[in-house]
């Protein structure tokens, strides 16, 4: 048993969520009881999803324990089918079901439907999220290309040139609720565009199960997200030859060495190699001399494996900063973390605990924190700029704007990214210098490291009684101040001004609590 | 009650368990700590429900079962031990503990009522340990609330002093509104429960006279009888007419004039009328579809129909006490189609069909339906949202008003949204 307060990841299902709803013409049958349906709003909240999740939960009850909850799968299923009419179905258990075993992968495939089914045994008592999602986009490949499988299946990365035509890969790993998947894919596609490289099929983002079965179509996969992709790059190139990339391009020697990489694997002679060097604004402006305070910095980066063992490279390599600790909660990805940590002379912090994180933040005392939104919220109350790198998914990680992490665009947005809340810390200097400026007394909110919010009644008190001495026609009573302050800060100051204008016109001398709520009824 | 019309419906649901009430208990009852005993699906519900990254210490976490914990009982009874050991050292503030039950824990058995008493006679004098379920196999959405406060009813003293008690959790300035109202109206002793603090719970007796705030206290209500309370019969407090009707009520038991309600209200009254004029010019005529959720639809529905002139097309609720909702259903327009329970692939087929003005709906289904060109209000902001009372009646109507107003404003009315 172990104490949670608060989780990086969530439970392996809905990492099978993320990979059904990304996908189309796909349904996931999830045998689930009520109130498992919140994963729902991760998608149409979190990612402003206006489509539901391909879902169905059956929603047992405690009364039907006692009877035949396998016949509720079997409704659900045929009601599912007929409503959605998938192309594949995929067919798993949460938490709960798994415990009642009623086998609802194999009850769907005795029921005689036409199309494939895919049995998703996801243990929800050891396994997490991202397990769950590369555990489904692998069973989903494997059991629509299966078949495919034979001697000579076997795919030549050198066979675009027989064929005589440009090279074709995969793009294999993004989801929704992963970070910036969607704008890095279409950054990644432009350059490999640029490199007269073609896509053939991104997935699972976007792509339907008509789009798997043309996987063997390319030479190679790029394994954009390790967390997602690399179990289904290692069946692929264990039974059809297909090699994959492992450089992750975040970055700019990464993004050089991605290309690099992939023209190596399609043999295909890279001809603009200096050119590269200047597809992004980040090396001139780490370079120009106002970066030049960015020498040294403390950094300290926790995050999912792919991110952080980027966001290291960068800050050491890129931007020069000093990497004073780094972790993963992703136990998956924990050997790789680990070595890159120990290349830093560091020992990488592997923990699911964001209390862990914050007291290794507080003991390295950084400058700067790269990590989730949740260590936003920690360097927020220990006063330290920070910028967001990783999943989990926030609103605010589904920006309106284009704003990749990986590849030339990815490199400026990470450029702007983490130097901006850096400068903006001494801007927090400047405010802190100016608090006692009546602006600043109450509710003055920032994104950052934000230490000098001053909420207690008193400070209410003061801006009444400050405020007074303008206004000497209106008195506020005890019980209509005592009412203000219960007024959210941030419309108290219209409310205040509203119930004077109010009172004001109607010739009242004194404002209590009634002339408040008066006043509220007038303006509304 | 003739009049208005049943109809049931299974089948797969969208609504939260019981789990989610949790987010606002917690925050009413800052001494008390809600210990989930669950999966890692528990602990993602709630921080995910509650919508926002928690700041500091939750005062909620889950003991989350791993594998080893199913395999024999014996050791998860131990290992709960542990866990609630080390969370009680590293919070000793903590003065009552709930050990809330999942749908897993459920599944397996787990006897939280014998580990809370252990842990009881352990830890006494420094922290109170009490358990409910809040699963989803067995509860909705708000009843988590009413599980947690049954569990609380066997600690309240008894006492035989005539009180008024008012139940059910709300905004807390709300509460202040509504006391100082029974005060003018000459109830003198007003009690709320849940308390502000787990450890200040009210005494109850015979002469003790309950009056509900929230329609979802079904089990609440039902022990509160049984230590001797009195419950009167009233509407939900949403609103102007329902919470008049909720302020006569309690009147009436205390045997209070009906005159001097009257003459205290009035002037409540009539600025709140003036003040829903606004929300009605936006509202009046449109038609109304509410999802069952919170369970408060039917006073949502009876609010917005009588009040604000909405035409009422259906109103779901995940379930239906008929005797707690008698007073609301009296009140409800000839016809008005309830639907209790839900199949919402069917639900979402009728929205569709009848193209109503506003649904009122989970967070899951709102953007879906705004893509397809349908109005709509979440749900969930009615249990976080100071809505009670004859004064928040403008601002319960400006809930729904807003979506519509919206739309009217914004000049984009093809969207592309990300499908």
């Amino acid at each position: 048993m172990e104490l949670t307060l608060w989780t990086y990841e969530g439970p392996p299902h809905v990492g099978a969520m993320r990979i059904a709803s990304s996908m189309r013409d796909l349904h996931y049958l999830l045998h689930a009881p009520q109130g498992d349906t919140y994963a729902d709003l991760l998608f149409t909240m979190i990612e402003r999803r206006g489509k539901r999740p391909p879902v169905t939960y059956t929603t047992f009850q405690a009364r039907d324990l006692g009877g035949d909850t396998a016949e509720l799968v079997k409704k659900n299923i045929s009601e599912a089918v007929e409503r959605f009419k998938p192309k594949t179905l995929l067919v798993g258990e949460s938490c709960t079901a798994e415990l009642i075993q009623d086998q609802p992968g194999a009850l769907a495939k005795g029921m005689g439907f036409d199309i494939p089914i895919v049995n998703l045994e996801l243990p929800a008592y050891s396994k997490k999220e991202n397990w769950g999602a590369s555990e489904t986009f692998y069973q989903i490949v494997r059991t629509l290309l299966k078949e495919e499988v034979s001697e000579d299946s076997s795919i030549c990365a050198k066979r675009w040139k027989d064929l005589g035509r440009r090279p074709k890969v995969n793009i294999l790993g993004p989801t929704l609720l992963g970070f910036r998947c969607r704008d890095d894919v279409i950054e990644i596609q432009r350059i490999l565009s640029e490199q007269g490289i073609d896509t053939n099929v991104v997935s699972p983002l976007n792509s339907s199960p008509d789009d798997i079965k043309r996987l063997i179509d390319a030479e190679i996969n790029i394994c954009l997200y390790h967390e997602i992709a690399e179990t289904t790059c290692e069946w692929l190139k264990r039974n059809f030859g297909m090699e994959y990339t492992t450089t992750i391009p975040i970055g700019i020697e990464n993004t050089i060495n991605f290309i690099k990489e992939v023209h190596k694997k399609l043999d295909l002679p890279l001809t603009n190699q200096e050119e590269l060097e200047n597809k992004s604004k980040l090396p001139w402006y780490s370079k120009s001399v106002d970066s030049n305070y960015l020498t040294g910095k403390r950094v300290f980066i926790f995050g999912d494996g792919t991110h952080a063992i980027a966001a290291a490279k960068i800050a050491k390599e890129e931007l020069g900063f000093e990497v004073v600790g780094l972790g993963t909660y992703s136990r998956e990805m924990a050997r790789k973390v680990r070595l890159v940590a120990k290349d830093l002379n560091l020992e990488a912090l592997i923990t699911n605990n964001y209390l862990e994180v914050e007291d290794a933040i507080k003991k390295t005392s950084p400058e700067l924190v790269l990590g989730t939104q949740m260590e936003r919220h920690s360097a927020k109350r220990l006063g330290i700029p920070c910028a967001v790198i990783s999943t989990p998914m926030h609103v605010q990680d589904v920006p309106a704007r284009y704003s990749p992490q990986m590849g030339w665009e990815g490199a400026n947005v990470i450029f702007d990214d983490w130097v901006h809340p850096l400068m903006m810390g001494l801007e927090e200097h400047l405010i802190d210098m100016f608090k006692h400026d009546f602006e600043f007394v109450d509710g003055h909110q920032s994104h950052l490291g934000h230490t000098a919010v001053n909420t207690n009644e008193s400070e209410h008190e003061n801006i009444i009684k400050e405020d007074q001495s303008n206004l000497k026609e209106v008195i506020w009573t005890d019980s209509g101040k005592a009412e203000l302050t219960k007024v959210p800060f941030f419309v108290r100051g219209k409310v205040k001004s509203n119930t004077e204008k109010y009172a004001l016109s109607k010739g009242l001398s004194e404002i209590d609590d009634e002339t408040l709520y008066d006043a509220k009824a007038f303006f509304s | 009650m003739s009049k208005v019309l049943f109809d049931k419906e299974t089948g797969p649901r969208e609504v939260f368990c019981g789990l989610t009430s949790i987010v606002w208990l917690h925050r009413r009852m800052p001494d008390a700590f809600f210990l989930v005993v669950g999966s890692r699906t528990c602990a993602h519900l709630i921080q995910s429900a509650a919508g926002v990254m928690i700041f500091a210490e939750p005062r909620f976490g889950t003991a989350i079962l791993e594998e080893k914990d199913l395999a024999g009982l014996a050791d998860a009874h131990e290992e709960l031990d542990r866990v609630v050991n080390d969370l009680i050292a590293r919070r000793p503030e903590i003065k009552t503990l709930f050990l809330v039950g999942s749908c897993p824990s459920e599944v397996i058995k787990l006897d939280l009522a014998t580990v809370a008493e252990k842990l009881n006679k352990k830890f006494l004098g420094q922290v109170q340990f009490l358990n409910y379920s809040g699963s989803g196999i067995e509860t909705t959405f708000t009843q988590g609330e009413d599980g947690a406060l049954k569990a609380l009813i066997p600690l309240m003293e008894a006492t035989d002093e005539e009180k008024l008690l008012v139940v059910g959790t709300i905004a807390n300035n709300v509460e202040d509104r509504l006391k100082k109202i029974f005060k003018n109206i000459g109830i003198k002793n007003v009690e709320s429960f849940p308390p502000r603090q787990s450890t200040e719970l009210p005494k109850i007796g015979t002469n003790t006279k309950v009056l509900l705030t929230q329609p979802y206290l079904c089990d609440t209500v039902r022990d509160l009888k049984h230590r001797g309370c009195e419950v009167i019969h009233a509407p939900f407090p949403l609103g102007v007419e329902g919470s008049t009707k909720w302020i006569l009520a309690a009147a009436e038991a205390f045997k209070i004039q009906e005159l001097k309600v009257h003459e205290v209200i009035a002037p409540l009254i009539s600025r709140a009328r003036k003040a829903l004029e606004t929300h009605k010019e936006i509202l009046r005529g449109k038609k109304l579809f509410l999802l069952p959720e919170s369970q408060l639809e039917i006073s949502l529905a009876r609010f917005l129909h009588n009040e604000c002139e909405m035409n009422l097309v259906e109103v779901g609720t995940p379930y239906l006490n008929k005797e707690l909702m008698e007073e609301e259903l009296n009140l409800l327009p000839e016809n008005t189609k309830i639907v209790e329970g839900q199949h919402v692939e069917k639900q979402l087929d009728r929205v569709r069909e009848s193209q109503p003005d506003l649904v009122v709906c989970g967070m899951g289904l709102a953007n879906p339906l705004e893509a397809e060109g349908i109005h709509t209000k979440w749900s969930i902001e009615m249990v976080f949202s100071p809505i009670h009372g004859i004064d928040q009646a403008a601002d319960l109507a400006g809930l729904f008003s807003r979506p519509l107003k919206r739309n009217q404003i914004l000049t984009t009315k093809t969207l592309a949204t990300s499908k």
